[in-house]
């Protein structure tokens, strides 16, 4: 356990030190205040067909929902695919898979740091997300009780538990882009692949779920785990979606995690 | 202290595909050897320390480090184990100094409290804040000999360590390798010249499109490989034809205009003599130094029994 630790912090400072990991946490950062901005600018109404998007105007409160909503189609899928398509591959690209490879940690250690590493990536980003567009959509908005989406007015300080656990059910769904993302990147040693192929994971699984014909498996689909957390905005909340979510999104995590580990503890190290 | 021998690889085979980039490869390296392993490039020695290091693994056949095989021990098989395959290679967005601390948390064993020590000996204490990737290719070999000894290491595998090294940057490593050798450390050095391996090397293996052409000690291999001549005169036909009577010269060939023959010191000795008292004119009478692909021709040339049997099988 030390030795993962070891790795994970490692790894961490490695994110630390790269622009990727800025640009991609700054591109969580800066959408929320684009979007408040441009919305304070342009005086109508707000978006008026996405969840909250009528009452934006009421509360800061709503903002960080309404931003998600938009963001999670495929914004913050390209976020995590960012690191999570390059976290392996960039080794490769490096050629300092062997580097790390030949010294006292096994490869299921330095491939469990990378993973860790990853997710906390993702968190950061999704919760940086969120507070960044509470506190822009409280400057523009102040900070008001929410209307749920049942109509009910929802105190400041449960709705601020709402967001979190809004954007805690959201990260485990986004934890299966990543998921995939991880498992490209040690299969397919290359970063750029990786990264695009998991976003058009991310993309095909929501496309999936509009399509006609669909509606039998649509329930399993990780996209529609992407929406789980409408149901907290309901009074009161409904949880069926958020437990479906987190049992299918075990399977999202777990399949691609286990294959890519598998690839990762028997592949041959050479020319990279 | 393990009283296994450092490295023992038995009927190492690596094949891609229809490719056999190591045909098996025997080797066993004793403790306190300096271990050329020597071919050229492509011949299977980077593929076949990769496979030592549990990089890569073999088709089939097995490797031990002090007893230890990668596959089955995994990282501890590296315990007291160090190197670098084709170049060692580092994050080139962080510092030198950070990589090797990077490096020292994945070893543990108080790695971190050799960095400096280990830094002024390969002379990159004043570099080691600047990001690797400003680093040129002679520092980056240096700090790759960094990163392997913070490990402490009992063996140390080097691949083509002086290779793209500028003169003073070869003698410098060939320096810091034969320093290293005395204080102990069993080195297994990949090389394609034939003059680093005599330079640094007590043993040697030689490999040739995946097969091992000869493993033993230099000394050996040097005897078995007969000594060239040049002979530049004047009259470069009749010198040809005056080498072609004299007795104990072999493979006497006309080389533009010079003459070329095999001969021990006392046939050459006698030519010299014959030479004046034919009043032939020369120049020059040098021994041509071996190289390593005429050594092959005449190990694949040779006659069967200076190799050992089981490694042409």
């Amino acid at each position: 356990m030390g030795g993962v630790v070891k790795v994970y912090r490692w790894e961490l400072a490695k994110l630390a030190a790269q622009k990727r990991t800025y640009l991609g946490v700054g591109a969580a950062i800066l959408v929320p205040i684009a979007f408040v901005v441009a919305l304070v600018l342009q005086k109508g109404a707000g978006p008026t067909d996405v969840p909250l998007g009528r009452t934006l105007r009421d509360t800061g409160l709503a903002t960080p929902f309404v931003v998600l909503f938009f963001l999670s189609i495929w914004g913050l899928p390209l976020i995590t695919a960012l690191v999570a398509g390059d976290i392996v591959a960039s080794e490769t690209h490096n050629g300092t898979l062997k580097t790390i490879l030949t010294r006292s940690r096994e490869r299921g250690q330095v491939f469990a740091g990378k993973v860790l590493a990853s997710l906390t990536y993702m968190v950061v980003a999704v919760f940086a997300m969120g507070a960044v567009a509470l506190v822009a959509g409280t400057i523009a908005w102040g900070l008001h009780p929410l209307t749920s989406l049942s109509g009910t007015r929802v105190p400041v300080g449960h709705g601020v538990v709402l967001l979190l656990e809004t954007l805690g059910i959201y990260t485990v769904a986004l934890a299966g882009v990543a998921a995939f993302g991880l498992m490209l990147s040690t299969v397919t040693r290359n970063s750029a692949a990786s990264v695009v192929g998991t976003l058009m994971f991310a993309l095909l699984m929501q496309l999936l779920g509009v399509l006609p014909g669909t509606e039998s498996i649509r329930p399993y689909l990780l996209g529609t785990q992407f929406d789980a957390w409408h149901g907290f905005l309901r009074t009161p909340a409904d949880w069926a979606p958020v437990v479906r979510a987190l049992w299918v999104c075990t399977l999202y995590i777990g399949i691609p995690l286990f294959a890519g580990y598998l690839v990762f503890l028997r592949r041959d190290v050479a020319g990279e | 202290m393990s009283d296994e021998p450092p490295v023992v690889a038995r009927g190492l085979v690596k094949r891609y595909g229809d490719v056999v980039a190591v045909d098996d490869v025997d080797l066993t390296v004793e403790a306190g050897d300096v271990y050329g392993y020597l071919g050229p490039n492509g011949a299977g020695k980077t593929t076949s320390l990769r496979m030592l290091l549990g990089l890569i693994r073999p088709t089939s056949g097995t490797a031990h480090l002090f007893g230890r095989d990668p596959l089955v021990d995994g990282a501890r098989a590296l315990d007291g184990v160090a190197g670098f395959v084709e170049g060692p290679r580092f994050y080139p967005y962080l510092s030198g100094r950070k990589n090797l601390e990077l490096l020292a948390d994945y070893d543990g064993r108080g790695a971190r409290l050799r960095i400096d020590e280990v830094l002024d000996l390969v002379e990159l204490r004043d570099r080691a804040r600047h990001r690797v990737g400003g680093y040129s290719h002679g520092m980056r070999q240096r700090l790759g000999i960094a990163a392997s000894l913070i490990r402490d290491p009992r063996l140390l595998l080097l691949d083509e360590p002086a290779t793209g090294l500028d003169p003073a940057g070869m003698r410098d490593m060939r320096d810091l390798v034969r320093r290293l050798a005395g204080e102990g450390i069993t080195v297994l050095l990949s090389s394609h010249l034939l003059a680093e391996v005599e330079e640094l090397c007590n043993r040697v293996a030689i490999i040739r499109k995946g097969r091992i052409l000869y493993e033993g000690s230099l000394a050996r291999l040097l005897e078995t490989a007969s000594e060239s001549y040049r002979l530049r005169a004047l009259e470069p036909e009749r010198a040809r034809l005056l080498c072609l009577a004299q007795s104990g010269l072999d493979d006497v060939v006309l080389d533009g205009d010079e003459v070329v023959f095999r001969a021990g010191e006392q046939a050459v000795a006698d030519l010299s003599v014959a030479l004046g008292q034919a009043r032939i004119p020369f120049t020059a009478l040098v021994p041509s130094t071996t190289s390593l692909e005429e050594l092959f021709l005449g190990m694949t040339e040779g006659e069967p029994d200076e190799r050992p049997a089981e490694a042409v099988a």
